[in-house]
This record gives C-alpha cells, sequence and structure tokens, in this order.
C-alpha cells in the first residue's frame, strides 16, 4: 500500500510537471524527427563543377555519367579558375577536370587522367564523394567499353554487399540508435532532476519521518519511471518501423527484454547522481556530462567506436548506452543474434545491479 | 551611466567566478567535452577487424590479400575456410569486412577476367561501411593497374587522380576541433547567459536591482558584456588547444576569425538572454539552454552537413547562426577563408544578433512591466 | 504512556561546515513530559532544527542518547518514526499535487486502511477547514493554508508525539491561532507536542519551555517560572505629548535599563535588576520624570528571554545603534516635495492578476518622516502594492506615486531617492560584504572618494568592519539584515521601502533593526514597511491592514486598539484587533 501510494504519486507529478513532459515527451519527438527526417549522412546531388576543357563525344559521355547519378548535380563550369573559386566559395564540394587533351590520351598506354579535386575540410563528405566519383568513374568505363562491343575485363572486380542494410541508409543506421539516448533522457536526466528535487524542496524530510522504507521509496521512484521510459521506447520503435520504415528483424521480446536492463541501469544511474548531488543543478550538470555526452559521443551512436583511440575506446566499456545501442543496431538490422545481444544484456544486467545497488547503499533514511 | 555599467559588469564577473558552481560549468564540460570530442569525434576508419576468406592458394589472392594486410584501415583479425562461417563473424559484429576470394580467382585473373573478390560488409554502422567500400574499391583498383603493367595488359583509358584541398590525409579531428569552437562557445555563452537573470530572480536580487536607478538597457548591457568576454575567452581557450595540443593547421587571418566570434557570441547572447527573461529558476533555464543547444548543433552542420537535409530543414538552418561561424571558422582553420567570404557569412550573422539582442531587450523590457 | 516522551542525555552534535567544525547541540540534557505541549524556544541558529532532526532519528548523535517513547534512536529510529508526527520547517508538500491527493499519500505511506480513511479525512478537513479546498493543488494553497495541511498530514497516522518545527513562521495571526485551536484539541486527545518557535508569545501558551541558545540548554519549564524571575524589574510610563521616539532613543542610553520599547502610548523598560523605591526614585529622576511616573507590570516571557540572552551576550554584543542621521537632522536630503504634502499617495489601486484582483481598490497617503506599516496575512495584497509603489509592477488600474512620481515612468534618476530591502535576504551571496558595498555605491552614482567614505562609514556603523572580506552568504544572520540595510540606506534616501525586514530574525536583532528605523524616521525620512509581527506594528505612527485586496482599516496602533475595546477585553492586543477585523470582513461579506 505505501509502494502504491509513492507510485501514485510520483505519477500525479509526472504528469503535472511541464519539464518532466519535455524531457519526457517533448525532446524525444524532437530528436526522432529531427534524426529521421534531419540529419542524414549520405549525400545526394553533391554539387560539382565539371570543366571540360575540350568538349568531344566522350567528354560528353562521362558528364552524362556524372548527371545521371541521383549523387550528383554536376555544373559545367567554363575553366579551372573559376571552378576553384567556386570550391572556394563552398558553392561546389569537388571540381573534376577532364583535360584540354583528355580525348587524346585516351587510347594512349597511360590512359587519360580523370582529375578529382574534392574540399577536404569535411573529411567525411570528401571521402564518400571521392567513392561516388570512383563508382560514376567504373559505370562510364564499362558502358564506353560496351558501346565499342568489347567487354570491360579489368584483371579484377568487386562484388560488394552490405549486410542488414543493403542501401546503406544512415537513417537505418541513426534511428535505432538515437533510442538509446532517448531512454538516456528519461531515464537518467529526468530521474536525476526529479529526485534532486525532492532533496532541495525538503519534501523528503517530511517522507523520512514515516513508515516508509527505503526500498519501497526507490521502487516507488523507479516503476514510473521504468513505465515513462518503456513508454517512449515503444513509441520510438512505433515511429522506428512504420514512420521512418526502419526494418525490424529481431523479436519484440528480446527488445523489450534490453530495453529493460538498459532501462534499469539509466534509473540507477539517474538515482545515485541525484543522491550524491541533492541539488537540481548539479543533478543536471552531472546527468549531462556523465550520462548524456556519454551516450551520444561513446556509444556507438554517431562515431564508430571501433576507430577510436585505445584509451576512448577503453572508456566506452563503461558506457550502459554502448551495449544498448550495439543491441538496437543488431536487433533492429540483423535479427536476434544472441551472442550480441547476451553479452550486451549481461553487461547491462551488472551495470544496473551496481547502480541500483550503490544506490540503495547511498540512501539512508538519515539527513547525514 | 558608464559608471553604472561598469559596476554591474564588474559584479557579474564577481558572481560568475566567486560561486564554485557556476566556475565548474564554465570549466569543466568544456574540458570534458573538448577531450572527448578531440578523440572520440571521428568519421574516420582504421584498424577495422578483417576476416579473411580466401578458397584460392595462387599468388594473385595472396597478394590481394597482403594488399589489405598492409592498410592501416584494415586489421586482418583471422582466416575462415567454409563459407558458413561467414556469418558467425560478421553477425556478432566480430568482423566488420569479409574478403572473400574464391577458388577460381587465381584461375580466373589470368584465363578468363575478371576475376570476382567479394566484399561482405556490416551494414549497422552505415557511414563505416561506405567509407570501407570505398578503401577497398580504391585498393583493388591499384591492384589491378599494377597488375594490368606488370602483365602487359590494357590499362583502362582513364583513370582518376583523386586530390583532396586543405585536408590533404582527410582527417575527421581537422574538421571536427574547429567545429569544437563554434560549439562549446555556443554551450558556454548560452549557459551563462541564460542562467544569470534567473539566478538573480531566484535569489531576489534582481528586485533589488530594479529599485536602482538603472536603465533596463543599463542591465542589458551589463548581462552582455561579460557573457562576451567569457564566450571570446572560451572560443580563444579552444582554438589555442586546438593548435598547440591537436595540431590542426591554421592558416587564415586572426583578426577574421575574432570579428567572426564576436558577432556569433553576441548573436548567442540574445538568444541566452531570451531564454533567461522566460526562466523563472535556474532548473528551467538549464532545461531551456538544453532544449535550444540540441537543434541548434544538430541543425548546424556540425556533425553531419546540412546539404544532406532536406530542403525545408536546409532553409530552417538559415536562422541558425551557429551554422555561419561554423563556415567561419572552418573556413579561417583550414582554407585561408578571404575577407570577401568571411563577409559573406557574417552579415546574415550580424543581422540574427542584431534581431535577437533587440528581441531580448524587448522582452527585457516587457517581463518587468 | 512512556513518561517521559522524550529523554536526552548528553548529546552532542557537531557538523563539518567549510573545513570548520560547528558543535550545534552540545552536551544537551533535556526531557519532554507526555500530554503537554512544550515550546522549543531559541534563537535563530540555536540549534532547534538539529534537535527536532535528532528526535525524529533523521540525524544521529555524536554523543549521548536519545530516547523517544521509549526507544534509542540509535537502533530504533524506524521504530521512532512509525509513531511520531514531524513537521518540518519547510514541510515538503507536493505542490503539484492537490489537498486530497497530499493526504492520500500520507495515509498510504502510515497505512491507514479504506475504511479508517474517509473518517479521518473528514475528521481532518474539519479540523483544519481544509474542506472546500480538498480539489486545489498545494502550490496554490496560501501560506496558512499549507502549514494546515501539513499538520493534517502528519497528523493521518495519529501519532502519539508531534513535532512541530516552527509551524507558525510566515503565517498570518488568524491562521496561527486556529493552529493553535488544532495543537490544543489534541493534546485533548492525549496526544504529546514539542513545538519550536521563534515567537515567544506562543512560548506563554505552552505548559512547559525549552529555552537553548547555542546549542545549550539555558533554562527549563513552565512559562510563568522565566516570568516570575522578572519580579519588580519591568515598568512602564506614559510618554505623553513628547514624541515617543525621541524618548525612547534617550531611554536607551541607561545603562540599568536593558531594554526598552513602545507599547502604545507607553514606554515599557526592563530593567538590570529588581528595583526598589529608592532606586525607581532615582531613574524617574534621571529620565525626567515624575517620582511615581514609572508604573510597574507584570513580566512576559518575552522580557525573561532578553533578559537571559543579553545576560550571556554583554560581550558579544551588537553594536549600539549610533543614530546615523542623529546630530543633524538637517543633513538629509529631505525630498523635494510641496510642504505638507504626501511622500506617498496611493489612490484607487488596482492591480489583476487574471481574473484574480490581487488589490482591489487601496487609497492611503504617508507623510514625510512617518513610520507606515502594512499588515495583512500572506497573500492578502501586501506586497502586490509594495510592488507597485517601487515600480517593480505596473497597477492595474489607479495611482501609486511616491514623492507625486510614478516609479514605473519616471526618469531611472528618480529611483535613486528610494531605498528598499526584500523580504528575503537579496544581497549577492557569493561576493563579499565590501564587494557589495562597492556594487551598490556604484550603482547609486557614488564614486571615488565620496564612496570610499559612505562604505568606510557604513562599515562602521553596522559593525561590519570585521566581515567585510566575508561572503555575504556566510554571515550570520542578524548581520545579513544589516547588509542589506545598510546598502538600501547607503545612498541616504527619502523614503525607505521595507518588506518583511525582520522575518526569520531572533528579538535581540530585531529590537535593533528598530532602533535604527526610528532614528532615521526622526530624522524626516519616510518609512513604509510591511511586517505579520504584531508587536513590530507598534512600533509604527500608522498601520493600515490589508485583507483580501482590500484596506480595511487604517489609523495609528492606539487608535485601532481603542476602536477594538471592548467589555470582555479591555485591553486588547494588535493581534486581538487584526483577529476582530479580518473576522468581522469575513462575517460581512460571507454573503
Amino acid at each position: 500500500m505505501r509502494l502504491r501510494g509513492l507510485i501514485r504519486k510520483e505519477t500525479f507529478q509526472i504528469v503535472r510537471d511541464p519539464s518532466s513532459i519535455l524531457i519526457g515527451f517533448v525532446l524525444p519527438v524532437v530528436l526522432l524527427l529531427l534524426f529521421g527526417y534531419g540529419v542524414s549522412l549520405d549525400a545526394k546531388h553533391v554539387p560539382v563543377a565539371l570543366v571540360i576543357e575540350n568538349p568531344t563525344a566522350e567528354t560528353s559521355s562521362f558528364a552524362a555519367s556524372l548527371a545521371g547519378s541521383e549523387y550528383f548535380a554536376p555544373q559545367a563550369v567554363p575553366h579551372r579558375p573559376a571552378a576553384e573559386r567556386a570550391l572556394a566559395e563552398g558553392r561546389v564540394q569537388a571540381i573534376v577536370v577532364l583535360s584540354s587533351n583528355f580525348t587524346r590520351q585516351l587510347p594512349s598506354a597511360d590512359g587519360a587522367p580523370i582529375q578529382l579535386i574534392v574540399n577536404g575540410t569535411d573529411a567525411n563528405t570528401a571521402r564518400i564523394i571521392s567513392g561516388y566519383v570512383d563508382g560514376a568513374w567504373q559505370n562510364w568505363l564499362e558502358h564506353t567499353a560496351l558501346d565499342a562491343g568489347r567487354a570491360l575485363a579489368p584483371p579484377v572486380i568487386v562484388e560488394q554487399r552490405v549486410w542488414f542494410n543493403p542501401e546503406v541508409s544512415s537513417r537505418n543506421f541513426l534511428v535505432p540508435g538515437l533510442m538509446a539516448i532517448i531512454m538516456t533522457l528519461i531515464g537518467t536526466l529526468l530521474t536525476a532532476l526529479v529526485v534532486a528535487r525532492e532533496w532541495e524542496r525538503g519534501t523528503l524530510e517530511a517522507l523520512m519521518v514515516t513508515p516508509v522504507r527505503i526500498g519501497e521509496f526507490l521502487l516507488g521512484k523507479l516503476i514510473p519511471y521504468f513505465v515513462l521510459g518503456m513508454g517512449g521506447m515503444a513509441a520510438s520503435t512505433v515511429m522506428a518501423v512504420w514512420v521512418f520504415g526502419v526494418p525490424f528483424r529481431g523479436t519484440f521480446l528480446v527488445l523489450l527484454l534490453v530495453s529493460s536492463l538498459f532501462m534499469l541501469a539509466a534509473l540507477g544511474m539517474g538515482l545515485l547522481i541525484s543522491t550524491v548531488t541533492k541539488n537540481q543543478f548539479a543533478a543536471g550538470q552531472v546527468a549531462i556530462i556523465v550520462a548524456f555526452l556519454p551516450a551520444f559521443m561513446l556509444s556507438g551512436f554517431l562515431f564508430d567506436i571501433a576507430s577510436m583511440p585505445t584509451v576512448v575506446w577503453g572508456i566506452t566499456h563503461i558506457v550502459p548506452a554502448r551495449y544498448f545501442v550495439s543491441s538496437l543496431q543488431t536487433l533492429f538490422l540483423a535479427g536476434n543474434i544472441w551472442s550480441v545481444v547476451a553479452t550486451d544484456m549481461a553487461a547491462l544486467a551488472m551495470m544496473a545491479v551496481f547502480f541500483l545497488g550503490l544506490t540503495r547503499r547511498k540512501t539512508r533514511k538519515s539527513l547525514e | 551611466m558608464w559608471n553604472r555599467i561598469r559596476a554591474l559588469i564588474i559584479k557579474e564577473f564577481h558572481a560568475v567566478w566567486r560561486d564554485k558552481k557556476s566556475r565548474f560549468v564554465l570549466i569543466v564540460p568544456p574540458l570534458i567535452q573538448l577531450l572527448i570530442f578531440g578523440y572520440a569525434a571521428s568519421f574516420d576508419v582504421n584498424h577495422l577487424a578483417t576476416v579473411i576468406f580466401n578458397e584460392d592458394d595462387g599468388l594473385p589472392a595472396r597478394e590481394l590479400v597482403a594488399r589489405f594486410e598492409g592498410a592501416p584501415a584494415f586489421e586482418v583479425i583471422g582466416h575462415i575456410s567454409r563459407e558458413a562461417e561467414i556469418a558467425q563473424v560478421i553477425d556478432p559484429r566480430r568482423a566488420r569486412l569479409l574478403i572473400h576470394i574464391g577458388p577460381t580467382f587465381s584461375r580466373d585473373i589470368r584465363i578468363n577476367p575478371p576475376a570476382k573478390v567479394q566484399l561482405i560488409v556490416d551494414g549497422r554502422e552505415s557511414n563505416t561501411s561506405l567509407i570501407v567500400l570505398g578503401y577497398a574499391g580504391r585498393i583493388v583498383a591499384d591492384f589491378n593497374s599494377e597488375w594490368a603493367k606488370s602483365h602487359g595488359e590494357p590499362l583502362p583509358p582513364a583513370h582518376l587522380v583523386v586530390r583532396s584541398w586543405f585536408n590533404p590525409n582527410l582527417e575527421s579531428r581537422w574538421f571536427f576541433i574547429p567545429g569544437l569552437v563554434a560549439l562549446l562557445t555556443l554551450v558556454v555563452t548560452i549557459v551563462v547567459t541564460a542562467l544569470s537573470v534567473a539566478r538573480e530572480r531566484e535569489v531576489g536580487t534582481f528586485e533589488q536591482l530594479l529599485v536602482t536607478p538603472l536603465r533596463p538597457l543599463e542591465i542589458l548591457v551589463g548581462k552582455a558584456t561579460p557573457a562576451l568576454v567569457i564566450g571570446v575567452a572560451e572560443g580563444t581557450l579552444i582554438v589555442i588547444v586546438g593548435i598547440l595540443w591537436f595540431a590542426i593547421p591554421f592558416r587564415g587571418d586572426v583578426g577574421l576569425l575574432y570579428a567572426g566570434l564576436v558577432v556569433y557570441v553576441l548573436a548567442v547572447i540574445g538568444v541566452g538572454l531570451m531564454i533567461s527573461s522566460i526562466c523563472r529558476t535556474q532548473q528551467q533555464a538549464i532545461l531551456g539552454a538544453f532544449l535550444f543547444i540540441m537543434p541548434a548543433v544538430i541543425l548546424s552542420g556540425f556533425a553531419t552537413p546540412i546539404a544532406n537535409m532536406p530542403e525545408a530543414i536546409q532553409h530552417l538552418t538559415l536562422v541558425n547562426p551557429m551554422r555561419y561561424f561554423l563556415v567561419i571558422v572552418r573556413g579561417i582553420f583550414l582554407e585561408g577563408l578571404s575577407t570577401e567570404l568571411v563577409f559573406r557569412q557574417l552579415w546574415p550573422m550580424a543581422a540574427i544578433a542584431l534581431v535577437n539582442l533587440a528581441g531580448a531587450a524587448v522582452m527585457f523590457r516587457h517581463r518587468l512591466s | 504512556m512512556i513518561n517521559p516522551v522524550i529523554d536526552i542525555g548528553e548529546v552532542v552534535k557537531r557538523f563539518e561546515s567549510g573545513g570548520r567544525t560547528v558543535t550545534a547541540i552540545d552536551r544537551m540534557s533535556l526531557r519532554v513530559e507526555a500530554g503537554r505541549i512544550t515550546g522549543l524556544v531559541g534563537p535563530d541558529a540555536a540549534g532547534k532544527t538539529t534537535l527536532m532532526r535528532l528526535i525524529t532519528g533523521l540525524l544521529k548523535p555524536d554523543a549521548g542518547t536519545v530516547r523517544v517513547l521509549g526507544f534509542d534512536s540509535r537502533r530504533q529510529a524506524q521504530d521512532i518514526q512509525a509513531a511520531v508526527g514531524y513537521m518540518p520547517q519547510r514541510f515538503g508538500l507536493y505542490e503539484d499535487l492537490t489537498v486530497a491527493e497530499n493526504l492520500d499519500l500520507y495515509a498510504d505511506l502510515q497505512g491507514l486502511s479504506r475504511a479508517e480513511r474517509k473518517d479521518r479525512f473528514a475528521q481532518l478537513m474539519d479540523f483544519t477547514g481544509l474542506g472546500p479546498f480538498r480539489g486545489r493543488q498545494a502550490g496554490r494553497l496560501s501560506g496558512g493554508m499549507k502549514q494546515k495541511l501539513g499538520l493534517a498530514c502528519t497528523l493521518v497516522g495519529r501519532p502519539r508525539l508531534l513535532l512541530l518545527d516552527e509551524p507558525s513562521v510566515g503565517v498570518d495571526p488568524v491562521s496561527r491561532r486556529e493552529l493553535w485551536a488544532i495543537v490544543h484539541a489534541l493534546v485533548e486527545e492525549g496526544v504529546s507536542v514539542l513545538w519550536s518557535t521563534a515567537y515567544l508569545d506562543e512560548a506563554e501558551r505552552c505548559d512547559d519551555v525549552l529555552l537553548v541558545s547555542e546549542g545549550k540548554l539555558l533554562d527549563a519549564g513552565p512559562p510563568a517560572k522565566f516570568s516570575d524571575r522578572l519580579q519588580s524589574r519591568t515598568f512602564a510610563f506614559a510618554v505623553g505629548n513628547t514624541d515617543t521616539r525621541t524618548v525612547l532613543d534617550g531611554v536607551r542610553r541607561f545603562p540599568q535599563i536593558i531594554d526598552a520599547v513602545i507599547k502604545g502610548a507607553d514606554v515599557r523598560l526592563l530593567l538590570d535588576r529588581p528595583a526598589d523605591a529608592a532606586r525607581l526614585g532615582d531613574l524617574a529622576r534621571a529620565l525626567d520624570l515624575k517620582e511615581d511616573a514609572l508604573r510597574p507590570v507584570a513580566a512576559g516571557f518575552e522580557d525573561a528571554f532578553i533578559a537571559l540572552l543579553k545576560e550571556r551576550e554583554t560581550t558579544s554584543a551588537v553594536p549600539d545603534a549610533a543614530p546615523r542621521y542623529g546630530g543633524k537632522p538637517d543633513s538629509i536630503p529631505l525630498p523635494a516635495v510641496a510642504n505638507g504634502a504626501p511622500v506617498i499617495r496611493v489612490e484607487g489601486l488596482v492591480r489583476q492578476f487574471g481574473t484574480f484582483k490581487a488589490v482591489d481598490g487601496i487609497d492611503f497617503q504617508v507623510a514625510q518622516g512617518e513610520i507606515f506599516g502594512l499588515l495583512g496575512p500572506n497573500g492578502a495584497g501586501k506586497s502586490t502594492t509594495f510592488k507597485m509603489l517601487c515600480g517593480l509592477l505596473p497597477p492595474t488600474d489607479g495611482k501609486a506615486l511616491v514623492l507625486e512620481i510614478d516609479l514605473r515612468r519616471a526618469a531611472a534618476k528618480a529611483r535613486g531617492r528610494i531605498g528598499y530591502m526584500a523580504q528575503k535576504f537579496s544581497l549577492y551571496g557569493n561576493m563579499t560584504v565590501s564587494q557589495n558595498f562597492r556594487f551598490f555605491a556604484s550603482i547609486y552614482g557614488l564614486a571615488g572618494k565620496v564612496r570610499e567614505r559612505a562604505i568606510e562609514h557604513e562599515m562602521e556603523e553596522f559593525g561590519l568592519g570585521p566581515f567585510a572580506d566575508v561572503n555575504a552568504a556566510d554571515l550570520p544572520l542578524g548581520y545579513k539584515q544589516r547588509l542589506a540595510l545598510a546598502c538600501a540606506i547607503m545612498h541616504q534616501p527619502g523614503v525607505l521601502f521595507l518588506d518583511e525586514p525582520t522575518s526569520g530574525v531572533d528579538p535581540l536583532v530585531r529590537r535593533e533593526f528598530w532602533h535604527r528605523i526610528n532614528t532615521m524616521a526622526v530624522a524626516g525620512v519616510t518609512i513604509m514597511v510591511t511586517t505579520h509581527f504584531m508587536e513590530e506594528a507598534e512600533y509604527c505612527n500608522r498601520i493600515g491592514v490589508i485583507y483580501r485586496g482590500r484596506l480595511i482599516a487604517s489609523g495609528s496602533p492606539d487608535r485601532l486598539k481603542a476602536d477594538h475595546r471592548g467589555s470582555e477585553r479591555p485591553d486588547p492586543t494588535l493581534e486581538d484587533v487584526f483577529v476582530d477585523l479580518i473576522e468581522s470582513y469575513d462575517r460581512e461579506h460571507a454573503l
């Protein structure tokens, strides 16, 4: 009965407090929409300056192959200096130059050079663009060979298979990971703020001098936020699958299991932060630094963990979101792969036990 | 009047600096972010776990494998010998790339070209897979031209010569660290300004100020000036750390960078003061700041290019001052951006700053009444 | 029932604070008897709250024993907590929850069954008069109602021992009386109560009093025991035509007079030792009075309190307030108004928030050199009126003029002629005393040598010199109050606004504070003050009582008292007047 009273109280508070609604509902929706619709790592229609110094049939067939690709929006530019200016001004991302003797050099032993200049400032985009141009060039080679009535036979050709995400869509990769961020917001940031508020407003002092037990008090906090977080998770999954069309290849039961474990770890962290800081301002700061930022940066949500320097890579192992992101990406795109999911679940369970246990130890019915 | 403003400014510095909490907010989070972002934020791929499935013991196959083994982007962690094992290494993410060379590879390359090499990539991280395929494609292309040369076979009639300006080795870090100047300056400036009025309101000193001869505009200037100094100082710190610690080249004009920084910080201060005039408590101010910072950063081109966004959202980014400053700071660091080009980014940002500050002044007045 | 309900033996409690160890409770021993109301009385920071927390088991003693209802607080805290009701100073009501939901929560926590609950709630609602507000969110209740709800929540589980930590702070006299009535009814039922308070008149209503100061128990016993000790030490004389304030100022200089206060038309004296006829005669002569002018009056608990504290603190005392404008009243910048014109003029003032009229047509005037007090329950409209006068809030209708100027529209310079001291301490806590001084001096346009001299002067006058480099937040409460006042008057304003300047301050500091205000008024400064301490209203020349947004009475304290003199109450206190006014207003407007 005591527990029920606490849960009911907490629920009323969540529903009536604007900051809970803000973090629990508004922010997740904004994030989902931004990442679902707004943000993408896939460059398309990249503006490229195309300099053809001496137009011939061959150069126009190459130009056509560029224009035919959905990846490029080539703009014909009369000469190199103009193209370079456009690159410097950011009007184009890359320059493709077919020099005046391009056609003449084609039959020669060395072949004709196609010069590609990319703006390396955004290194990632630059790399992607050069990959695209590479593809366009190969295509063009095949076409010209076919047109000439002979098969193109380079010694080796690559046959590529992108498993789990054949269209290589960044949305399929970002949206599942984003759920870990949203759960961190609800589980850690919101919980830390709310419990710290009880310390700050003195509501805990009166509560403590009732027969309520610490375990009941903590459960009274855990259960409502757990439900809120899982609700957020369910809503995000629905949006991901039915609005953004991200495939879901695992089973929902496993998803439920992993999310529950992560939610417990996140809640444990949130409760621990608030118990230690006891004020909202500090709790908010600490939650952002130790939970939100790592979930964003060190979880594999956006940046590849394996490519990080060893020390940073080591640190990622103590970030709960890392395990959750890995399971989410696997469950959504690859399916129930137990070797991944089970390891992640074990790690999350350990963290949940650690954080909740520590919180239980640190919370006393005492003001000291 | 100047005396009063000066007193306000001195007071504001005292308030920020003597308070342990605000000192903490100014120093620790930016430092942690600088380190995390500096080292973790990267789209580069290196030492990618790679497994080889080579069914052919011919020399050409071994040569190709050797090329992959020699590339820093890949780290061959093992070999498999059966098709069924592919899923066993890819599914659990033990390997992210599998190179499959069929049993007829060496024969095909000589007798029946083209020989096929199959690359299987884990697509769960789409960006990494794209880059991996790019790298692998280059390795195979290099192998091809070598092979053709040494075997007297015809080369393809045209070949690509790729050069990358401003960042020849395409290091992500060169992209992210100048971006951090914009990001961390934004975070610190917003937090300082958003909290400043909210704190005074919470403690009650704000009313005390309002009954003194101070004018609202003076209070505004008194709040904005220290934030400007703090924001610019924060930016300077990141610039210095970027140049000295992370060895990012600095090719442009320092004066231009500061012109951009000052206008940028002013635009941000306007937003911070608006948040501050709406919020009654520090907690609300922190949340308000958070709610502004998240979309502002996501829609700035900091991590993902604006050009990749849908058109409607691209238009939305036009009101985001960070968008312009990112171009300026990256341009000045890496490209040595010219005055004219800086100016093109500067004036929209100045317009935003003007609107924001005017808005803050109006809301300030309004909230007082 | 176990007797005593609380038995504390040789308890010591220390805290670490900023690297120093502070002894909050210093070898204290005391007992609280069953079935009585025991008052825990002491100045601010005496250790009252720490003691309460030790009793509930929220804090553990560093040494000694705390036994509550026979349970040891170290080992059986859970048992104590199941049996006592504790209402902390800031009772943590969940402000987003309604009255009924708050009660439900505590009923759940106390394990009250559904069946019991209905009766108990009805009873508590009846008790507290909160019935009509069941569905209202706690955050939107008035201060008095919040305290009553807090009390109701603690009572849900029918505790045997009730611990109340300053339940009446910030509560208006009417609600205060209601609280007392509730507690008295509880004692009838056999509940034991420990009531901590800084209001000395409340101590007198307790069955027993524990007087604590600086972590030590000074004395204990029924209130009469305290005042009995002051036989032949309290006297009063009528002032007559002379200005009471000038007289008071003079009286305070005599070393044998420990305390002197204005009580209506009288000045009331407390002497350092009992006076026989001869000594009294000497004193009368020294005061320029007739031989028989000094009448003996009954001593109260407050006298005892002041006497005890002054005896202990003779050395550490408060520097005597050297009258600032004292000798040369012509040195004050008199406000630029035509002679006789009021300094503050309020006409038909209205302030509406949505559909709620916080201030509903108020008129009054304050003349130069007057002390005008605004009284009223929390939420009556005092602060709103105040804010409109200071230009912090625009009136919906009517005028609020200071020196014939509307401060909202006036040039900023006009604001330089007023001084303002906010209700809660509102200086920059993390700046030092001298940095605060420097800041406010510059804001008011003082510069260079003038500024330094003004600061030096204030430091000296308010005894803040030793604290010059201490952060304002770390000052003792009394000194904070002084600093706030000093900053408000540094620029020598002609009009001074004080919003509940003495709330939460102990009587000694309060007296010193009023003494300063008096001397300023004597020198011609116009002072407007809000307060809910009724005894402080006595210090004002005129008071206005605000209730439900209206001014329901105004006049000098004596006149108001005279108006409410009745057969059953020949000598009403201001509190009686106040309660009378509000009750009759409620009766008239009930329909």
